[in-house]
């Protein structure tokens, strides 16, 4: 038996004489997550993080608490029963971990994977707080995947109730689509997805990639949709094949959910965008992921630029899966350029620390102020501005300012622009009635209800660029407006 | 859904033209739309294609398109029966149709194809349909027939004068533009170069020009913007702010930049679309 299995069955003997203390929960050392070496995958495209072993994830159980008035959950913005889950892991009773976490949850090896915990569940959580080091908070999110990953049984399938005889459309596939497929459902309403896109997914196929968030495990959940009856239409955009009002009033529809993201890639408006060679984020994510450009030549037909050096701009997880991808697609350096300090990059810890390894150069503080190109239209450099943090701003982080006279270019080939989205236009201008925001987000009340009788509405396009629990979340509210509104719809 | 081709044709030297199943898109497409289409879901390219016509009752739809890469080159060797498992659509804005008076469809190449859905919409509505159709060379020209029907006149030009009279697009443009009363408006449609220097021609002349640009898609729901031209100094959006847009306010020459970005990588792929091809043949 290895040191860390012993320490489990030293712990457990403890606890079953019930003197097993706070303390030696502390002493247990946070559990590093086994993963693919910096260099080696550089090569590959396989997830870079591989998961807890058991024993791992056990001992990372037992460093929990059990704390009472459970600061986690309230982190959570599903609020999911985090100790009860983390203890029935401790206790190696996966199934009802499982069962626990997909009460509120239907996304675990999703959530798992790709919630930024450290701003969420972990940032509050208490061992986290006694170490004044939320790197050193109970592993939650870690934890979450183990169990995704190890209790999904075949028989996962949700049952559904007797067919109440009612329609209902959800509008794009992503996660917050899932989740209002599934709840509306259960409930035993004929439920169509509708995806713009020939795959189902969402972010979570085009844009989050495949060495982060594996393919296979959103088709799985796309899997478990189809097995309890939920019908997917691909290839159909809303506004344009059908419209919202064609769906309810000619296709027999009752109730509609719109969860179809942000979707709109904003530019910086500067000099020289139009060169080839700039890309948004979501283009170039797109080719590289759901259509596999990194194949192209070897079996799939869309091409991307073959890089030698490329700069990113932003800092949130989109720049950073930006970056990564660059450089497995074989970029020689690959330069991340943003604005404030690392201390305000919106993105995930964990994916900061993953580009650095990967040999990602961090260019903080910094600008572009426009882009150069040559005679044929070839991106060839970019001229950047020096920044410096004032005052914060409204959104709580310090306002950045340019130092004026910092001038300095950065030779390049690619330029990769990843500073958000705004909210796609096309529902909203072919819905007459629906109200948006100035943003252009559609605007709903507390249970997800639009300014139209019989639509919802979640995730990404009402809430501007958010994150897969949230638009999970609301996914759910709105399946349970959903189901009540049809209940009582005679 | 599998979009099975219900009928096939080859229009000239490397055009083809096919009706498709696509019974949603066929019933709700205008004159101006285009459609995305893919091969396989797995691994094949978003090629966006014109809805050349459609047929509502027989649920098709009819795309023209000429064999420029490999995706094109793979889609000319499909056969009746075959299917697409991609399309999708319609997308774009549909084509302002309104009685104008004269109005003058100029169409270069394969862009004689996506002209005639909208040629057909001015005619419908009672414009006077000048219509000025060029190609490289004979065996190119395609659909004389379909304008034929519905232009009040017609001027067809070949770059080397091998039928018809031998010119350029707009050499007939500029002699339509000086006639009094002047034309009301001009649709360009062809390859860049050639829109670019309609443009120029009208715009001596005020005359009102709209031309549909081609440029590189991947959505075409606006999520990606690497359809992005410059219109008027601004970048838009050609899936889904055009296809369509004013020609005196496009920049034409970034355009045709950008329309470069794969060349070498699409023209390695198509070469060896074509030894595979070969290989084929001789094993059989
Ligand atoms: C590169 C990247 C990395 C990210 N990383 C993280 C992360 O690590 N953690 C995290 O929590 N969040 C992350 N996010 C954000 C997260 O993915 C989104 O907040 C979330 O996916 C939003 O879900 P949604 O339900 O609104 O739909 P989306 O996932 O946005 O999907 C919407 C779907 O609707 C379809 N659609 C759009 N218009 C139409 C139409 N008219 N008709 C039919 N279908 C339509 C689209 O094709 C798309 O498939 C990331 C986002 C990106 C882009
Ligand atoms: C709205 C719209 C409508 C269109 N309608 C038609 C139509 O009705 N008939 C038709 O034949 N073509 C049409 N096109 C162009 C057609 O999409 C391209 O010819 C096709 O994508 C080329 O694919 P390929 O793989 O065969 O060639 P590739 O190997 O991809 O490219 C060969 C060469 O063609 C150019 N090219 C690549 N992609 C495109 C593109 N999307 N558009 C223009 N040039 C490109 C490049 O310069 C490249 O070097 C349309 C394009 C748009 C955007
Ligand atoms: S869903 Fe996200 S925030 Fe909630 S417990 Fe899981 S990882 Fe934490
Ligand atoms: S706050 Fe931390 S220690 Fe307390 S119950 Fe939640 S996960 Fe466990
Ligand atoms: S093709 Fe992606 S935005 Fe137009």
């Amino acid at each position: 038996m290895d040191e860390d299995a012993k320490l489990l069955q030293q712990l457990l003997k403890k606890q079953k004489e019930g003197r097993l203390k706070p303390s030696d929960r502390y002493k247990i050392p946070p559990q590093a997550m086994p993963q693919q070496d910096g260099t080696e995958r550089r090569d590959n495209v396989n997830e870079v993080a591989l998961g807890f072993t058991e024993t791992q994830a056990r001992l990372e159980a037992m460093r929990c608490l059990q704390c009472r008035n459970a600061p986690c959950m309230q982190g959570c913005p599903v609020r999911i029963r985090i100790g009860d889950f983390i203890e029935a892991i401790a206790k190696g009773r996966y199934a009802d971990a499982l069962g626990i976490i997909k009460e509120n949850s239907l996304l675990p090896a999703v959530c798992g994977r790709v919630c930024p915990q450290e701003v969420q569940c972990q940032e509050t959580c208490t061992v986290g707080k006694k170490f004044k080091d939320v790197s050193k908070a109970v592993s939650i999110g870690r934890l979450e995947r183990f169990v995704a990953d190890r209790a999904a049984g075949p028989d996962a399938v949700p049952k559904v109730a007797p067919e109440t005889g009612k329609k209902v459309a959800v509008i794009g596939s992503g996660p917050g689509g899932i989740v209002a497929a599934s709840d509306t459902r259960r409930a035993g309403h004929a439920v169509t997805v509708f995806e713009a896109f020939h795959k189902p997914g969402g972010v979570m196929v085009y844009g989050i990639p495949e060495f982060r968030l594996p393919k296979a495990i959103v088709q799985k959940e796309i899997d478990v949709l189809e097995k309890m009856g939920v019908k997917i239409v691909c290839n159909f955009v809303v506004g344009r094949t059908r419209t919202i009002a064609q769906l309810m009033t000619q296709d027999g529809f009752d109730a509609v959910y719109i969860g179809v993201g942000a979707g709109l890639p904003r530019f910086m408006g500067i000099g020289g965008e139009q060169f080839v060679g700039v890309y948004s984020a979501n283009e170039y994510l797109t080719r590289a992921n759901l259509m596999k450009a990194y194949k192209f030549g070897a079996g799939a037909d869309t091409p991307i630029a073959k890089s030698k050096k490329v700069a990113v701009i932003g800092g949130g997880n989109v720049a950073m899966d930006s970056a990564r991808t660059a450089v497995r697609l074989g970029a020689e350096e690959v330069y991340l350029v943003y604005r404030r300090s690392e201390a305000e990059m919106p993105a995930r810890v964990e994916e900061v620390h993953h580009a650095k390894e990967e040999g990602v150069r961090f260019h903080i503080l910094r600008n572009p102020k426009r882009i150069l190109g040559n005679e044929d239209g070839y991106v060839t450099a970019i001229e950047c501005l020096k920044y410096k943090l004032g005052e914060p701003d409204e959104s709580g982080r310090c306002r950045p300012i340019p130092i004026e006279g910092s001038e300095f270019t950065i030779d390049v080939d690619t330029v990769i622009i990843a500073i958000g989205n705004g909210a796609n236009p096309l529902i909203g201008q072919t819905t007459p009635g629906l109200e948006l925001n100035k943003w252009g987000n559609i605007v709903v009340d507390d249970n997800c209800k639009t300014s139209l009788e019989g639509v919802y509405a979640g995730g990404d396009i009402v809430l501007g660029a958010a994150t897969v629990i949230l638009a999970m979340g609301q996914g759910r509210i709105a399946a349970a407006a959903i189901n009540e509104y049809l209940a009582a719809k005679k | 859904m599998a979009h099975k081709i219900v009928s096939k044709k080859q229009l000239a030297e490397n055009v083809f033209t096919a009706e498709i199943e696509a019974p949603l898109v066929s019933r709700s497409r205008k004159p101006g739309q285009f459609v995305i289409v893919g091969i396989s879901g797995e691994y094949s390219e978003r090629i966006p294609l014109t809805i050349a016509g459609a047929d509502a009752e027989k649920g098709t739809i009819r795309l023209i398109w000429q064999r420029v890469g490999k995706s094109t080159a793979e889609m000319a060797d499909m056969k009746v029966g075959d299917a697409f498992e991609i399309v999708t659509g319609p997308l774009g804005r549909p084509t302002h149709i309104e009685k104008f008076g004269t109005v003058v469809c100029v169409g270069g190449g394969i862009g004689v194809a996506p002209l005639l859905p909208i040629a057909n919409g001015m005619a419908r509505v009672g414009n006077r349909i000048i219509s000025i159709l060029g190609a490289r060379t004979k065996e190119l020209l395609i659909l004389e027939e379909d304008f034929a029907g519905i232009s009040d006149e017609l001027i067809i030009v070949t770059d080397d004068g091998s039928y018809k009279r031998k010119a350029l697009v707009t050499e007939p443009l500029k002699e339509v533009c000086v006639r009094e009363p002047k034309p009301d408006l001009v649709v360009a449609i062809g390859p860049a170069i050639m829109m670019k220097f309609c443009c120029e021609v009208t715009r001596q002349y005020s005359v009102p020009t709209q031309v549909s640009l081609n440029t590189i898609m991947v959505d075409g729901t606006g999520m990606c913007g690497g359809c992005r031209v410059e219109v008027d100094g601004k970048a838009k959006f050609v899936c889904v702010d055009g296809p369509e847009f004013d020609g005196h306010k496009v920049n034409f020459d970034l355009m045709i930049k950008r329309l470069s970005a794969y060349k070498g990588q699409e023209q390695a792929a198509r070469e060896a679309y074509k030894k595979h091809k070969c290989k084929i043949g001789l094993d059989g």
